[in-house]
């Protein structure tokens, strides 16, 4: 397994509260879903999307289902699970402390 | 959770990569869907095995994904070749399964501790000094007035225990018809509760069932004896059972394992030794003393109070030894005595099997160790076989631990195979074993529990086999270097001599189990006809008992209706048989003298006795129904040359002294010729036969044999006839037991016999894996040299000359194997000298038997890949080049 490095940890963070906000997404939505409220600023690449989703499956932080959509097409869809809850908790908590430390050093340096 | 996902997720490889396949795919059509260019959405992803294979790797162990890899490809490679990874699983399995058996019943027997509260504090009290023979001995008999004194005298430091020499006995539950036999221990009654014995019904016995002399008729059954007799029904507390003239209770069931203190038999009945007949005599030895030591005892000082007490015990008693010299008197007494450990309990069948099984677990091992070597032999063939595969496999970035995993996983696999099949060989063969151990009618009765020891025992020799066997050949395929493998091959000579190595110990190991063996059949073959001087065939032995002491008209009647028996032509009545362990014995005085010390053997017979027997008279007359003892008597030639040489013995006049001075006065009337009376190993003893028919005025008897010589070679065919006959004649009679001659007779050579079995098929296999692992490296060898074989043969060599080039180099190893076998046989053949029987280690016979062996096992594994080397087609095979 790969180690997380802090591209990968904001990938997870991105991802858990996408899911926390909007349930039952797939693959393709959620990297749209990041894509439109970053506004346009923040592009997940799908090579590493998937390794990430799957890396938190495997995790237990989000569980995924095959679902047959309306338009008659397959696709798996993610949720969040209780795991994972608490460790959005924990990243958000994580990423507000990095920010504030990367603020400081730009105002104070 | 997730770690069992991600171990399962290695099983269902190919479903993963699908699943991971039809996610990106719906991903795509997503995208396609929402407007994007296909073959842009296609490029977003990169790579898609690149992809699949990172996204894999996060839900599964890719360690184990890579193991799981291996482990197909090795069974694959064992498929290839067939016929070679069989062999080497067979042998691997015999050797593996043969192990674990011997460790199970050495684990049984002799490591397994008993299963009280305290075994490591328990011992077993015995006296050694110089016996009657002049040879030195060893007995852990005791009398129960001297175990009291003894008792009395180290209480502070140590509780006694007096346990019985377990034994049969005749009881019944309802009717007197249906006598049965169980095994019977008497036992001190405070045994259980210093044992930590509990009861698992009713209550065990205690101090206050063990105070008077015949006063406590109670008896513990064992849980088995319950299990199996009484099908653990309940109801059995309050039960009572006749034996002899006692009525016992059944007052408890004795909890589970504890069967009592001797391995090899399961005591079914306890009883207190108060009950024992011989508890109040004084020259009576017929208990085991076990002392619990206290924690913090020093041992030494104990055990020369405990020396002291007996000593003082046997002086007392010797004051009674009459007409005996003073130098025997003092010969019996200067006796020490030794604790020895008994946290493993204390039998004969322990100390009469710990060498020999430990002989067979080095056979056993030995045969392993070939076999091991024969495995590692292919499984460096097969990975010369596999150079070039090996090459591509590193020269394509595969890893030397991968490689190393890779030919270990192959072996694993051999291995595992190999314990589960020897596994199931173990399960059935330790049973079977014991079985054999003892006569038929009396077979060792050990739990032979298949637990954790065993199974732990049988999972570590297959782990270090598999190291043993797959490491070398693992690391030599991990060192190789692509291009020179590549270009058409390395040095071949260098991986030949690691395979001449080990075929040089294989052949040394072999010829040294070959060598064991043969000393064990040569022993058992001289055993077996060491002549015996009576006949065997077509005997029948009834032992008969009746409730209370029958006049010699009862029994000479019983005789005569066994006569008019169709079937029948000669029967006879003895006290006991001979050869069939009990021994009965005497000092004489003839002329008068002192006696010298020599035990002379007895034997109450009837008249018609020798005939039946086929004992040869050599001089006066058989007994006659008016004959008695004490009073005529005939002797066997070994006793007329001890106490008449030169002399003629018949009508002569002699006294049998017994203890406290009572001497009873013979006249012989008849000469016999010898016969084996305690054992076949041992010289001829003196003997005396006395009529069965006792002096007017005693009761008679209420044990005998019927001997019965039939006229059909089966004769125990008549059994159940006869068996139903004696009652009819008298109903006074049970027939307790029926055996022949035969079987006694073979039960003396028991041990002999299992361990030439058991050596001899050690040794066949031992010799075919030798064989197999010869024809392997030579055919491997053949298979190397190939090209400069074919380039020989264009040029001219002779067929002799390439026969010379294949064999020299692994017959000069089979020479070398064999003299280490040698010198290791003959230095090894002196310390297991007791298991022979007028065979040594040193005779030419033995060495040359296992080298000739060895010789023809060579030359016809060498057959084959000879001729394949001399028929090779050298344009076929050059041109292949």
């Amino acid at each position: 397994m790969a180690k997380p490095d802090s591209l990968q940890g904001s990938m997870d963070l991105l991802v858990l509260k996408i899911l926390s906000r909007r349930p039952n997404l797939h693959g393709y939505a959620i990297m749209t879903a990041i894509q439109d409220v970053s506004g346009e600023v923040l592009r997940v690449e799908e090579g590493s999307l998937y390794p990430a989703l799957h890396r938190m499956e495997e995790a237990g932080w989000i569980r995924a289902e095959w679902v047959t959509k309306d338009s008659g097409r397959r696709a798996r869809i993610y949720e969040l699970t209780a795991l994972g809850k608490k460790q959005l908790g924990l990243e958000e908590s994580r990423w507000h402390a990095v920010s504030l430390a990367v603020n400081r050093v730009l105002r104070e340096a | 959770m997730s770690v069992w996902s991600r171990i399962a997720n290695v099983f269902r490889g190919k479903r993963l990569n699908h699943e991971i396949d039809l996610e990106i795919q719906s991903h795509m059509e997503e995208a396609i869907a929402n407007g994007r260019d296909p073959r842009e959405a296609r490029r977003a992803f990169g790579s898609t095995l690149l992809y699949r294979e990172r996204s894999r790797d996060v839900r599964l162990f890719a360690w184990m994904d890579s193991l799981r890899a291996d482990a197909v490809f090795g069974w694959r490679q064992l498929l290839k070749s067939k016929v070679t990874s069989v062999a080497a699983i067979l042998s691997l399995a015999l050797a593996i399964g043969a192990c674990t058996s011997a460790f199970r019943l050495m684990d049984a027997l002799l490591l397994r501790p008993l299963p009280v509260a305290n075994p490591e504090r328990l011992y077993d009290l015995s006296r050694q000094g110089i016996g009657p023979d002049g040879k030195p001995q060893d007995f852990d008999g005791w009398a129960y007035p001297d175990f009291q004194l003894m008792r009395a005298a180290v209480q502070d430091q140590a509780e006694l225990i007096a346990v019985s020499y377990s034994e049969t006995g005749d009881l019944t539950y309802k009717s007197d018809a249906e006598i049965e036999k169980a095994y019977l221990q008497y036992v001190s009654g405070w045994m259980f509760s210093s044992l930590g014995i509990r009861p698992a019904l009713g209550r065990v016995l205690t101090e206050n069932d063990d105070l008077k002399p015949g006063a406590h008729p109670y008896a513990v059954l064992s849980h088995d004896y319950w299990v199996h007799r009484f099908g653990q029904d309940p109801a059995v507390i309050g039960r009572t059972f006749h034996m002899g003239n006692d009525l016992y209770e059944i007052v408890g069931v004795a909890e589970a394992p504890f069967t009592g203190t001797e391995p090899g038999t399961m005591v079914d009945i306890f009883l207190p030794t108060m009950m024992h007949p011989g508890v109040t005599h004084k020259d009576w030895t017929w208990h085991r003393t076990l002392a619990l030591v206290k924690p913090g005892v020093a041992m030494e000082p104990m055990r020369q109070k405990l020396e002291a007490t007996s000593l003082a015990f046997e002086e007392g008693r010797a004051k009674g030894f009459l007409g005996m010299t003073q130098e025997t008197i003092d010969t019996y007494l200067n006796q020490k005595l030794v604790l020895a450990h008994a946290g493993t309990g204390v039998s004969d069948l322990q100390s009469g099997t710990r060498q020999p099984l430990v002989v067979l677990g080095v056979l056993v091992a030995l045969v392993l160790l070939i076999a091991c070597a024969n495995v590692a032999n292919l499984m460096t063939a097969q990975a010369a076989a596999r150079t070039r595969e090996m090459a591509v496999r590193v020269s394509i970035g595969g890893g030397r631990w991968r490689l190393v995993q890779l030919v270990l996983v192959q072996g694993a696999w051999l291995g595992a195979l190999a314990a589960a099949i020897g596994g199931l060989f173990a399960w059935w063969s330790g049973p079977f074993v014991v079985n054999r151990i003892n006569p038929p009618d009396n077979p060792a009765r050990l739990l032979l529990p298949a637990d954790w020891r065993v199974l732990g025992f049988g999972v570590v020799l297959a782990l270090g086999a598999t190291l043993l066997f797959g490491l070398a050949p693992a690391l030599r395929a991990s060192a190789i270097n692509p291009v020179s493998a590549l270009k058409g091959g390395e040095n071949p000579h260098s991986r030949r001599r690691l395979m001449h190595a080990l075929i040089a110990v294989q052949v040394a190991f072999c010829f040294l189990v070959l060598f064991v063996a043969g000393l064990f059949v040569a022993t058992f073959q001289r055993l077996t006809h060491q002549p015996i001087g009576f006949s065997a065939d077509r005997l029948l032995l009834l032992d008969t008992v009746a409730k209370l002491p029958q006049p010699q008209e009862v029994w000479e009647q019983t005789a005569e209706h066994l006569r008019s028996v169709p079937g029948v032509e000669m029967v006879a009545i003895a006290d006991q048989p001979l050869l069939g362990g009990s021994s009965w014995n005497n000092s004489i005085s003839a002329h008068g003298e002192v006696p010298n010390g020599v035990l002379t053997y007895m034997r109450a017979v009837s008249p018609g006795w020798l005939d039946t027997m086929k004992i040869p008279l050599l001089d006066g007359r058989d007994f006659r129904l008016n004959d008695v003892h004490p009073g005529s008597a005939i002797v066997n030639q070994t006793f007329a040359n001890i106490y008449y040489p030169g002399e003629r013995p018949l009508g002569q006049s002699f006294e049998l002294v017994m203890d406290e001075g009572v001497r009873l006065k013979y006249q012989i009337v008849g000469l016999a010729g010898d016969v084996r009376y305690k054992n076949v190993r041992e010289p001829i003893l003196p003997q005396l036969y006395v009529p069965f028919r006792m002096a007017a005025g005693t009761k008679g008897k209420s044990e005998g044999v019927f001997l019965v010589r039939t006229s059909m070679t089966n004769s125990k065919a008549l059994a159940a006839a006869l068996r139903e006959e004696v009652p009819r004649a008298r109903p006074e009679f049970r027939v307790s037991r029926v055996r022949t001659q035969m079987e006694i007779n073979q039960a003396q050579t028991v041990r002999e016999r299992l361990l030439a079995t058991l050596a001899s098929f050690f040794a066949v296999v031992a010799l075919i894996l030798a064989g197999i692992g010869l024809y392997g490296v030579m055919h491997y060898s053949v298979l190397l040299r190939r090209r400069e074989i074919g380039i020989r043969i264009a040029v001219g060599a002779q067929a002799g000359g390439i026969a010379r080039l294949v064999t020299t180099d692994v017959f000069a190893m089979v020479a070398v194997g064999t003299l280490a076998g040698l010198g290791l046989g003959m230095a090894s053949g002196r310390s297991i000298e007791t298991l022979f029987f007028q065979v040594k280690a040193t005779d030419l016979q033995m060495l040359a038997l296992p080298a000739g062996a060895i010789l023809v096992g060579a030359l016809l594994a060498a057959l084959r890949p000879i001729m394949q080397a001399v028929r090779m087609d050298p344009s076929s095979m050059l041109r292949t080049e």
